[in-house]
């Protein structure tokens, strides 16, 4: 299990208190169909995903990246457990939507650019580097269940 | 062999032609050794790399990242023919430096991150993309030469 010092709690805790999820969110999903094109794959009845403009103002892909980083938000609250946190949504992506857990990487890969361009010189390295553990953390926790 | 678009170029060399080499060289290397502490092992003759502020203020991260950004900056030159660029240096990073190539990877996601945070918006998703697959085909150029 991973284990999250105080110092790297902190460093993620109150940078998420800054996000605009919705805002964030939708970027977030928005760049992953962008720069990694296979993953519209899983979104064929999100309507238009022909250009990058197309992408970033479609208004399913902002309306399931908010839903994506909410849940994201979760995984802040529950940093000690993030398996548990995670059993149910893992067993979805893989029994239901079929995902290859390798997006889970991407997507956490996405989310650190969207906050480092968000936040700039506050996104210090040792900011950067809790906000990465904890994207790979979640992306094993959502993997977990797949069988 | 990685084809890249006239409009990717475009992205990439704009980009590129703000970049301060020698700043954002540190920063890269500098967080490389902050996030992957595992990487300090290639870097024994540094001195101070205890914490994020001795890497990040270290003489000699900062040297040594504006020699390799230096490098990278051969690789916007040539974006065409990117394993021929890079065919000596791989030899190098395998036959004498012992460096997994895996670390190349690494890199890469560290030069998107702080060309990130610092063009901000600028960085849009589809500069992110053409980045991505700059620092991609770099990190597979230099592992070419692998045996």
């Amino acid at each position: 299990m991973v284990h999250f010092s105080a110092e790297e709690k902190t460093a993620v805790t109150s940078l998420w208190g800054k996000v605009n999820v919705e805002e964030a969110g939708g970027e977030a999903l928005g760049r992953l169909l962008v720069v990694y094109p296979w993953t519209q794959r899983f979104f064929d009845n999100f309507g238009n995903l022909s250009s990058a403009s197309a992408i970033m103002g479609n208004p399913k892909v902002k309306a399931h990246g908010k839903k994506v980083l909410t849940s994201f938000g979760d995984a802040i609250k529950n940093m000690d457990n993030l398996k548990g946190a995670f059993a149910k949504l893992s067993e979805l992506h893989c029994d239901k939507l079929h995902v290859d857990p390798e997006n889970f990487r991407l997507l956490g890969n996405v989310l650190v650019i969207i906050l480092a361009s968000h936040f700039g010189k506050e996104f210090t390295p040792s900011v950067q580097a809790a906000w990465q553990k904890l994207v790979a953390g979640v992306a094993t926790a959502l993997a977990h269940k797949y069988h | 062999m990685v084809h890249f678009t006239a409009e990717e170029k475009v992205a990439v060399v704009s980009l590129w032609a703000k970049v301060n080499v020698e700043l954002v060289g540190g920063e890269v290397l500098g967080r490389l050794l902050v996030v992957y502490p595992w990487t300090q092992r290639f870097f024994d003759s540094f001195g101070n790399l205890s914490s994020e502020s001795a890497i990040m203020g270290n003489p000699k991260v900062k040297a040594h990242g504006k020699k390799v950004l230096s490098s990278f900056g051969n690789a916007v030159k040539h974006m065409d023919d990117l394993k021929d660029t890079f065919a000596e240096l791989s030899e190098l990073h395998c036959d004498k430096l012992h460096v997994d190539p895996e670390n190349f990877k690494l890199l890469g996601n560290m030069i998107s991150i702080v060309l990130a945070t610092h063009f901000s918006k600028e960085f849009t998703p589809h500069m992110q993309a053409a980045w991505q697959k700059l620092t991609t085909a770099v990190a597979n150029a230099l592992a070419h030469k692998y045996h």
